[in-house]
């Protein structure tokens, strides 16, 4: 469990870094760590070049403000997490991310590289989808802005191009009169989601005129459903557009059957939270 | 009179070193030294091939690497396969692996190269760099196939059967078919692990100059080790030195050896003529040292109306993987300690041992008794469901009775000796188990839940552990002549706590201060003779020799007080390292004694002045007399008849969620019967971590094989052992002392106990919560939800009449 050799370069600036990237194929990024180094460990990648960007500066923010939250690519999930300004502003972020691992991968884990490593059984690159966010990335060919929908190509694969660094996330506020949930059942605490659901409601009048479910675990990409026109069997809705599968821990059956338990639970919450707000507001 | 240690709770003096990360483990060893190397090993891919070419060209063109070793490297006793540890008459086809694989692999993670390098990293791009040619073979993957012999492990083993043995004790056919009612059950666990935090290590230094080997190695076994090592590298046994640092857990799986690396190592450390180390990482732990548990068991009962078993017929087949170097003892252990506290009329018990291309089989903490307890409890239970009887008065039933001890059971336990139980108080322990858990309650809290519409269930499982196996222990009690006590005993340590319970009995058989006792385990130099820490026989057969040891100290030390002091033995008292003549100010301290003990010629101290020629003896007698030897030491071996056997009962009350499925601890309660207890404390913790780990065996883990015999889950992300918020918050335990007979102290071993009735335990209270019957263990959520759909049509009350 030792890696392969490779070459490491930690640059002090952000323009040294897609230098690098672009003259080096094999090169990848290290951010966090707590995906690609066990990965290097198991020798199951084997990069000809780490590019550590921690040395890079302000890539560390958290910032908020009234249309969002921008995530800077080496803030950590706990710093995401402890943000009150964040959590108000966007309450999915602080559900979703108790949900990411323990705390000790928390405090080196970066939320837009897990972003990035476009896992469907992690919890971020659901929210991000489910709230329509996006990516900022850059190369030596200049930035871009990556929507959320454009961002997963396949299982554990994004669209960004080999040389590209993704800088910062933008994850969209919560709109007025709208709400949201969060719920997964994992084998133990911190575990890898068995199914995880996510709910976005907006409401006017207390009505429900817009209800969308992501889903963890239980596709390749990370999966959107809008089952504003089936609230009476959302789960049967979403369960036309997920692909539960059998792995060591749980039958595809199984899998299906929380995605039933779990999706009529979380959008009730979703509502009820939706109605809190809407509540709250008009007291302020 | 120095305070009574022995019984309280005295805190770990070892935990300050480990909680500050102080401890030493084989991994931290020579660090320093820029001259040491460092191994990887090339393990098979395959479960099942033969080995046509192996390629190490490029191996050596590898900057840094200095040797590779493959089979046909190896000479005389090396070339040869590894012992076979424990042989049985009934063991007719065993096998064991070769250090390095010699033609043919049976399982993924078997060793076929050894590479020594400069660092680790090194050493693994290397054996990246081997090439080896196999030609496939179809594997044999788990009991049924093994069963089925549609294709062999070993050719030479028809049948797949390592071994077939059968015990009766009566006639247990004979019975069933008289009995009145009669039940059939088939019964199945699956593999786990130990998964110790530390894996496997050794480090090996030869010194040319003296010619002398000196082995570190993460081992339940030194001395063990010491004998392989060896004998493998042809060493006289005094040239061989094994010990054993801290140890990060065994669990059982350091007590086989030797492991191909603890050989390995220190052959390339005398080749090289450089120290060489080797650290087994978490994924060559998970397929390459050794699992247990896998058995699938079909049990016949008979019995009468009150649910009294009168004959009982269990056959069962074990996996014991690719190899046996650890013999039968595994399913040995299942059979004979199935039958816990319980006395069935009649009893046959037939197992075959059975190969498959898997990771090999050796005892994991409670070594085939979660098995035999659960088949034994699911019997129970099922007994009490069929005759509508509550569970409790069943096993009250069948309990041996506690003016039945010494009990015979009629069979031959795993140590070769008559089964045969020391004492106990199953009635007594029962009484406790009840009121702890408040099993008499349950039904009104069951009523409570269902009307928040919640689901509960309790379940109860008793077993019989048989601990301290022989052959002996050794104890060596050095009072120094700074009153301090050096002891050394051969068994080694992993954790759990032997220098505070062992320094206990000392203070309080030799009368000195706690604090003045250290302990060293382990260590070939101080104690040659040992046998090793297993079958929770370390407190039994070490502290049973430290105390008879300390006695002998003891003895001595009143003698020469008494001579010095002009008083009676029968007058002398020692405490706190001071020996006193009952009544007056006249006494001497033991510093004082051990000098006079050792008659000198020179004086290097102050102290040592009082030993001297011209100070001390009679001029008419030889300073150290014909039937004397000089220090104040005292030394004794324990080597009891048979096993003690400890018992207890666990208790646990379990919600499942009527939705997804899930599996929550509400309650667990655990009554425990070890005897005298040396450190209530440590005890406890043996329980707690020992329940932890069998709610890990019950609903987390296991070994997930593909039918190509590859482990789909060799990392700690997939294999789920539990994490602390798993485990039950508290655990409510209550202790009864039925102290032994068989040793001075009158203690049973303590450190498998948690672990035993997990299974059993947890397949109870789900059995009843969901009011269908759990026959196989580990269970998830998922499998649980399968079993709900299964008996979907079937309403609960009808369960009971379905097993009739």
């Amino acid at each position: 469990m030792k890696p392969a050799p490779f070459a490491f370069l930690r640059p002090a600036a952000l323009e040294e870094a897609l230098a690098a990237l672009a003259r080096e194929p094999g090169a990848k990024v290290l951010a966090g760590g707590q995906s690609l180094v066990p990965l290097l460990s198991m020798r199951l990648a084997a990069p000809s070049m780490l590019v550590d960007i921690n040395a890079l500066p302000d890539l560390g923010h958290v910032s908020v403000d009234a249309a969002g939250v921008r995530i800077g690519a080496l803030a950590r999930h706990a710093h995401v997490l402890a943000s009150a300004e964040a959590a108000e502003v966007q309450p999915l972020l602080a559900m979703a991310l108790s949900h990411v691992a323990h705390p000790t991968i928390r405090n080196r884990g970066t939320t837009v590289g897990s972003l990035v490593h476009a896992d469907a059984a992690a919890e971020m690159p659901m929210v991000l989808r489910l709230l329509e966010g996006s990516v900022d990335v850059a190369s030596v060919r200049g930035r871009r802005t990556v929507p959320a929908a454009e961002l997963f190509a396949g299982p554990l694969e994004s669209t960004l191009a080999h040389d590209e660094i993704a800088v910062e996330a933008f994850f969209p506020a919560l709109p007025a009169g709208a709400g949201v949930a969060f719920a997964e059942i994992a084998r133990r605490h911190g575990d890898y989601a068995l199914v995880g659901v996510a709910a976005m409601v907006e409401t006017e009048g207390g009505e429900v005129v817009r209800a969308r479910l992501g889903y963890v675990s239980v596709s390749d990409v990370p999966v959107v459903v809008d089952v504003t026109d089936a609230l009476d069997d959302p789960a049967g809705k979403a369960l036309a557009d997920l692909e539960p599968a059998e792995d060591i821990h749980a039958t595809a059956a199984y899998r299906a059957h929380l995605v039933k338990v779990l999706t009529p639970r979380v959008l009730a919450d979703a509502i009820h939270h939706a109605r809190q707000k809407t509540a709250q507001r008009k007291k302020s | 009179m120095t305070t009574k240690l022995f019984g309280t709770k005295v805190p770990r003096v070892e935990d300050q070193r480990f909680l500050r990360g102080q401890g030493r483990y084989v991994d931290d060893l020579l660090t320093d030294d820029p001259r040491l190397l460092h191994a990887a090993v090339l393990r098979s891919p395959h479960a099942h091939a033969r080995i046509t070419d192996i390629d190490v060209a490029d191996v050596l063109d590898v900057e840094g690497v200095l040797a590779v070793w493959t089979y046909d490297d190896l000479v005389d006793a090396m070339a040869e396969p590894l012992p076979l540890l424990i042989p049985h008459p009934t063991l007719t086809h065993g096998r064991t692996q070769y250090a390095l694989a010699k033609d043919e692999v049976n399982y993924v993670g078997e060793a076929i190269a050894f590479v020594v390098a400069v660092d680790r990293y090194v050493a693994e791009d290397a054996v990246a760099r081997i090439r080896v040619s196999y030609d496939y073979l179809q594997p044999v993957v788990g009991i049924a196939a093994a069963r089925a012999a549609d294709r062999l492990v070993h050719d030479d083993v028809p049948g797949n059967v390592g071994a077939r043995m059968e015990q009766e004790n009566g006639d247990a056919r004979a019975a069933i078919a008289d009995a009145p009612h009669t039940l059939t059950l088939e019964l199945d666990v699956e593999r786990s692990a130990c998964t110790p935090m530390e894996g496997r290590g050794t480090v090996a230094r030869w010194d040319p100059d003296t010619s002398r080997l000196t082995v570190w190695s993460s081992t339940q076994t030194s001395t063990g080790v010491r004998g392989c090592v060896a004998a493998k590298l042809g060493l006289d046994l005094a040239k061989v030195d094994v010990i054993t640092p801290d140890v990060g857990g065994g669990f059982g799986v350091k007590i086989n050896h030797p492991w191909p690396e603890e050989l390995l190592v220190p052959l390339a450390a005398m080749t090289l003529g450089r120290p060489v180390k080797f650290t087994e990482d978490r994924r060559e732990h998970f397929i390459s040292s050794a699992h247990e548990r896998a058995q699938v068991h079909h049990v016949e009962v008979g019995f009468d109306d009150d649910g009294r078993v009168l004959g009982l017929n269990v056959e069962f087949w074990h996996d014991h993987g690719a190899y046996t170097p650890y013999g039968l003892i595994v399913p040995i252990i299942t059979s004979t300690q199935l039958l816990g506290p319980y006395k069935p009329l009649n009893y046959r018990v037939v197992f075959e041992s059975l190969y498959t291309n898997t990771v090999i089989v050796t005892p994991y903490r409670g070594a085939g008794r979660p098995q035999g307890c659960f088949v034994m409890e699911r019997t129970m239970d099922a007994i009490s469901a069929y005759l509508g009887k509550d569970r409790t008065e069943v096993r009250s039933t069948n309990f041996i009775q506690p003016d039945e001890f010494p009990y015979e059971h009629g069979l031959v336990f795993q140590d070769g000796r008559p089964l045969t139980y020391d004492s106990g108080d199953y009635p007594a322990s029962l009484a406790k188990l009840k009121a702890l858990v408040g099993w008499d309650e349950f039904e009104d809290f069951r009523a409570e839940m269902a009307e928040q519409g919640r689901r509960v269930g309790i379940g109860l499982a008793c077993y019989v552990e048989g601990t301290g196996v022989g052959p002996y222990e050794g104890a060596h009690v050095h009072i120094e002549t700074s009153g301090k006590v050096k002891v050394a005993t051969g068994l080694t340590t992993q954790g759990q706590g032997h220098q505070t319970a062992f320094a206990q009995i000392v203070a309080d058989t030799l009368g000195v201060r706690f604090e003045d006792v250290e302990i060293t385990t382990g260590d070939t130099r101080k104690m040659p003779y040992a046998v090793g820490t297993f079958a929770s026989r370390a407190a039994v057969m070490s502290g049973s020799a430290i105390h008879l040891a300390s006695l002998r100290a003891r003895e001595k030390a009143l003698r020469i007080a008494a001579e010095a002091l002009e008083a009676s033995e029968d007058d002398l008292e020692i405490a706190d390292g001071v020996v006193t003549v009952r009544g007056t100010d006249a006494s001497i301290d033991l510093g004082t004694v051990a000098v006079l003990s050792n008659p000198l010629r020179y004086a290097f101290d102050e102290a040592s002045k009082a030993a001297t020629q011209f100070s001390v003896g009679d001029p008419g007698k030889p300073p150290v007399a014909e039937d004397d030897e000089p220090g104040l030491e005292g030394k004794d071996f324990y080597s009891p008849e048979r096993s003690t056997f400890a018992n207890g009962m666990h208790a646990v009350i379990v919600e499942t969620d009527p939705d997804t499925a899930e599996i929550t601890i509400l309650k667990y309660a655990v009554v425990h019967d070890c005897g005298h207890l040396i450190n209530p404390m440590i005890v406890e913790g043996q329980i707690h971590g020992g329940v932890a780990q069998g709610v890990g065996g019950a609903l987390y883990e296991r070994m997930a094989y593909d039918e190509s015999g590859q482990l789909l889950n060799a990392s700690f992300m997939d294999f789920l052992m539990p994490y602390v918020t798993e485990v039950p918050k508290t655990i409510d335990i209550d202790h009864l002392e039925t102290p032994s007979p068989l040793n001075p102290l009158g203690i049973k071993g303590a450190g498998e106990a948690g672990v035993i009735p997990s299974a059993a335990v947890f397949a109870a209270a789900i059995e009843d919560a969901e009011g269908f019957p759990i026959t196989a263990m580990p269970i998830s959520p998922s499998e649980l939800f399968a079993l709900r759909l299964e008996h979907a049509d079937v309403p609960a009350e009808a369960i009971a009449e379905e097993t009739r």
